[in-house]
């Protein structure tokens, strides 16, 4: 117990966090999370940043098309990294594409999480047959390569959305087959926790008040359960940007009219044997980046929230 | 004769981010050959980290910042980790707690001795196979060469232990530090294991310090006492001193607070050095508050009734149910608790004695039998509203008080949680009324009910679960070894607090506990249990004084003896 009886302010007790002090003393974590910011910040608040509107047809001209970065012979100043084949500036767009990919993978993430945990804490608590319904499905769709899944769900979506709806709908046909594909991972974490949780005394105490299942889930299991499902959010969030890339990528996802980090790096790669390196070069960068640092706050998270690491 | 061990002024401090801790200060400490020291305090007291201190293997960042530690003249402070490691024993031998966690699992005992023979004495191969057959017959252990080829799982808690020490004794060391020797073990083995190494102390000249927090085990054992308090040694001296006329009060309270076997009190003399022992804190009047309505106190009438209970775990599973290995952990237990009374329930660990607990509360369902709380049959339709309501009237008090409090509860929501669930209250300022109420009854305080449980000490989070037991504004009260994870004196403060409760609100309650001493302050009929049967079921006084069964008799007679506390409180 403390010493002193007052209760402390709100910001003091945040301070204190045993968390927050582990965060402010591991350099790699406030440098992750400074780029991260960025990165993030940048691209959510592209519209302010950019310094063109790659969706304005008025500021496209395919005149400028191809031009390469402001520093190399035949740049441009108002092009910084150069621009794409239709003439739009590369900087604008991967800002553009970058909050596109973030809004996807938080998506993609917030939806597997949702159905991993539920699916997760019912399937440890309940137990007996739903348990094994449950994880069987999980057991098997983990032995199916994520993104062929992903492509299949996909594919799925697209057929049975009408023809003139398909671009419109085509982020909400990648953010669901994303998220489809990496519920096992949460629902495995959430199951191994709940099992350890349910045996514990305060939930035995919870039962014998008398409280319903659903409630001792939802109140008591739940909220003990989420440390280690913050960490893999995390480092799903990484791995859902990178997801959603790749079917960009392979010419599944996102329509190259709505440019995202993957349709980028797509439409770059068809120009690079002609020397025009910058149109793939500079989303990739901006990729890994963004995906390094998510990974390493993930990694920060991993230690400081696991006491036996520290 | 001149001291084996010297420890003069000794300090260790931890250093933190929340400033320096220390955790001894100006400790002095001294052991002779073929003397038992025992160290005795509660938990936080420092005692631990001397005995880590004198082996340097104190856990990082601790470290000694000033006195000096003699061990045969040499000042071990001084010495590097390789100067240590050949003190380590060969000159210092070492006994752990757990005797599960100290041997290795994958090495036969054989494997392990002959390592340690082997890097302590000149004994190598045949010699050294030799030496650990009689380091095992030494330590008591029966067929000690087929013995050498077992490996840990195959010898019990006790057999492990012995083990244990007899790697201790491979090096053949002066000194033996023994941390919590028996607190892992069941009563008999415990006895047996103080025997031992007392007979090894006499025998070998050796001197032993004993770290614990067991005046049972000090009153058995040792020779002189060193009694610390916060770090600091408050009193040194005689056994039959230090527990016959202690001089400091912290150990006049510490002793005061140990559970007698030898006649029931009604309550614990007052402990004064105790947390929340001196608060004098706010009562409520139970006959005019909500928590005594609804309280019938009809006593004389049958509270719990358990009719042939029978329950069986599955010890390997199989596809065919005759190819299943069972154990009957409970097997046809039947007894009743008349209402107002409290019934113990007594037993070593295995016994089956919380697995009833569990029954009674229907987080098991039994096999076979049933149980009747009030009249009302509960196991056979478990989820019908009449067993659901007459199971309200029955809370639990959990052993561990780390885990029976959610930590993502503030405790206001913990004790308000049955009351806002039941609509127990008719608004939600009546409800934070009541749970400060129930704060202050139990000795908390209501200003508590903001904070979350990881603030407290174990004492005090074993306040809020009784508190939260109360919410439901129970009748019958199942504590189950509410008390054996917590320090002696906390311990008493406890019991008081479940007597008063039960007084006032005419609880029944059905106290199960592995300690003799414990169940006779608290009972009025005892139940002896052992392997999931009934062995005998008496009044306390009857028991205690003429045991009828076997096994009763057996447990009785290994109760630590506390004859020097006993001539002495006369």
């Amino acid at each position: 117990m403390q010493n002193t009886d007052k209760p402390m302010t709100r910001w003091q007790r945040f301070k204190d966090n045993d968390i927050v002090w582990s965060f402010f003393h591991s350099p790699g974590a406030v440098i992750a999370a400074t780029i991260a910011t960025v990165v993030i910040l940048a691209c959510i608040f592209a519209p302010l940043i950019a310094p063109f509107d790659p969706f304005d047809p008025a500021q496209i001209s395919l005149w400028d098309g191809k031009l390469p970065p402001a520093w190399v012979d035949g740049g441009q100043p108002q092009y910084l990294l150069g621009t794409d084949n239709q003439g739009r500036d590369m900087l604008s767009t991967i800002l553009y594409g970058g909050r596109l990919s973030i809004l996807v993978g938080l998506a993609a993430v917030c939806l597997g999480m949702v159905l991993g945990v539920t699916l997760g804490v019912v399937s440890g608590y309940v137990g007996g047959v739903t348990d094994a319904v449950i994880m069987r499905i999980a057991d098997v769709q983990l032995t199916i390569p994520g993104i062929l899944l992903a492509i299949l769900i996909n594919g799925i979506g697209r057929v049975v959305l009408p023809l003139d709806m398909r671009d419109e709908f085509a982020v909400y046909v990648v953010v669901l087959a994303i998220g489809l594909t990496d519920w096992p991972q949460f629902a495995r974490v959430t199951r191994g926790a709940t099992l350890v949780e349910a045996n514990k005394e305060y939930v035995q105490a919870a039962r014998i008040i008398g409280l319903p299942g659903w409630l001792i889930m939802l109140r008591h299991i739940l909220p003990n359960t989420l440390r280690p499902v913050l960490v893999i959010a995390t480092i799903g969030l990484a791995l859902a940007i990178i997801a959603e890339a790749t079917l960009s990528f392979l010419g599944q996802g996102i329509p190259p009219t709505t440019p995202s980090l993957g349709t980028l790096i797509r439409v770059g790669n068809e120009y690079l044997f002609s020397g025009l390196w910058w149109i793939t070069f500079f989303p990739a960068i901006a990729l890994v980046v963004l995906v390094f640092a998510v990974n390493l706050l993930g990694d920060w998270m991993r230690d400081a929230l696991n006491p036996k690491l520290r | 004769m001149t001291d084996l061990l010297q420890i003069t002024g000794l300090d260790v401090e931890f250093p933190t981010r929340r400033g320096t801790i220390s955790a001894a200060q100006n400790v002095h400490l001294t052991v002779k050959p073929g003397e038992v020291v025992g160290l005795v305090g509660e938990s936080g007291a420092g005692k631990s980290t001397i005995g880590n201190a004198i082996i340097g293997l104190l856990e990082s960042p601790g470290r000694v910042s000033a006195g000096s530690i003699l061990f045969e003249g040499d000042d071990l402070c001084l010495k590097d980790e390789t100067a240590m490691r050949a003190i380590r024993g060969n000159r210092i031998g070492m006994i752990f707690q757990d005797p599960q966690t100290s041997l290795n699992p994958l090495m036969t005992v054989g494997a392990q001795l002959v390592e340690t023979i082997e890097k302590t004495e000149a004994a190598r191969g045949k010699a050294a196979e030799a030496r650990a057959i009689e380091l095992l017959e030494q330590v008591g252990i029966t067929e000690a060469k087929a013995r050498l080829r077992a490996y840990p799982h195959q010898f019990s808690g006790g057999m492990r232990q012995r083990v244990v020490i007899a790697l201790a004794l491979a090096g053949d060391p002066d000194l033996i530090i023994a941390d919590e020797p028996t607190t892992a073990l069941d009563v008999s083995i415990q006895a047996q294991i103080l025997d031992l190494i007392k007979r090894l102390c006499r025998e070998r000249d050796l001197g032993v310090i004993i770290v614990t927090h067991d005046i049972g085990v000090i009153a058995n054992v040792a020779d002189r006492v060193v009694v610390m308090y916060r770090g600091e040694v408050v009193e040194t001296g005689d056994v039959a001193q230090i527990l016959g006329s202690p001089r400091h009060e912290y150990t006049q309270s510490l002793i005061a607070a140990v559970p007698r076997a030898d006649c029931k009190l009604e309550r614990f003399s007052s402990v004064d050095y105790i947390e929340g022992g001196t608060k004098p804190f706010k009562r409520i009047d139970v006959q005019t508050h909500w928590l005594g309505k609804a309280q019938s106190h009809a006593r004389g009438e049958t509270a719990i009734e358990a009719d042939h209970l029978n329950l069986s775990f599955v010890l390997q599973k199989a596809v065919l149910p005759r190819n299943r290995k069972m154990i009957k952990a409970v097997d046809d237990v039947s007894f009743k608790v008349t209402q107002g009374q409290t019934f113990g329930l007594v037993g070593e660990s295995g016994s089956g004695k919380s697995t009833v607990a569990r029954i009674i509360t229907g987080l098991y369902p039994p096999d076979a039998g049933v149980v009747r709380v009030l009249g009302q049959d509960v196991s056979s339709n478990p989820k019908s509203s009449e067993a659901r309501k007459a199971r309200r009237a029955v809370q639990m008090i959990f052993q561990d008080p780390y885990s029976s409090l959610n930590a993502r509860m503030k405790v206001m929501d913990i004790v308000a949680e049955p009351i806002r669930f039941y609509r127990l209250t008719s608004s939600e300022g009546e409800t934070r009324k009541i749970v400060g109420d129930l704060l202050d009854h139990v000795g908390l305080g209501a200003q508590v009910a903001t904070r979350y449980p990881h603030e407290f000490s174990g004492g005090q989070r074993q306040r809020i679960s009784i508190a939260r037991a109360l919410a439901s504004r129970p009748r019958i009260l199942i504590c189950d070894e509410p008390t054996s994870a917590l320090d002696v004196s906390v311990q008493a403060t406890i019991l008081n607090l479940l007597k008063d409760l039960q007084q006032e609100l005419g609880l029944t309650m059905l106290f199960i506990s592995h300690d003799l001493p414990v169940i006779r302050q608290m009972c009025d009929q005892i139940a002896v249990m052992r392997n999931g049967q009934l062995c005998e079921v008496a009044e306390a006084e009857a028991l205690f004084n003429a045991p009828k069964h076997d096994y009763s008799r057996h447990l009785l007679d290994l109760m630590p003896r506390m004859d020097l506390l006993e001539s002495a409180s006369e």
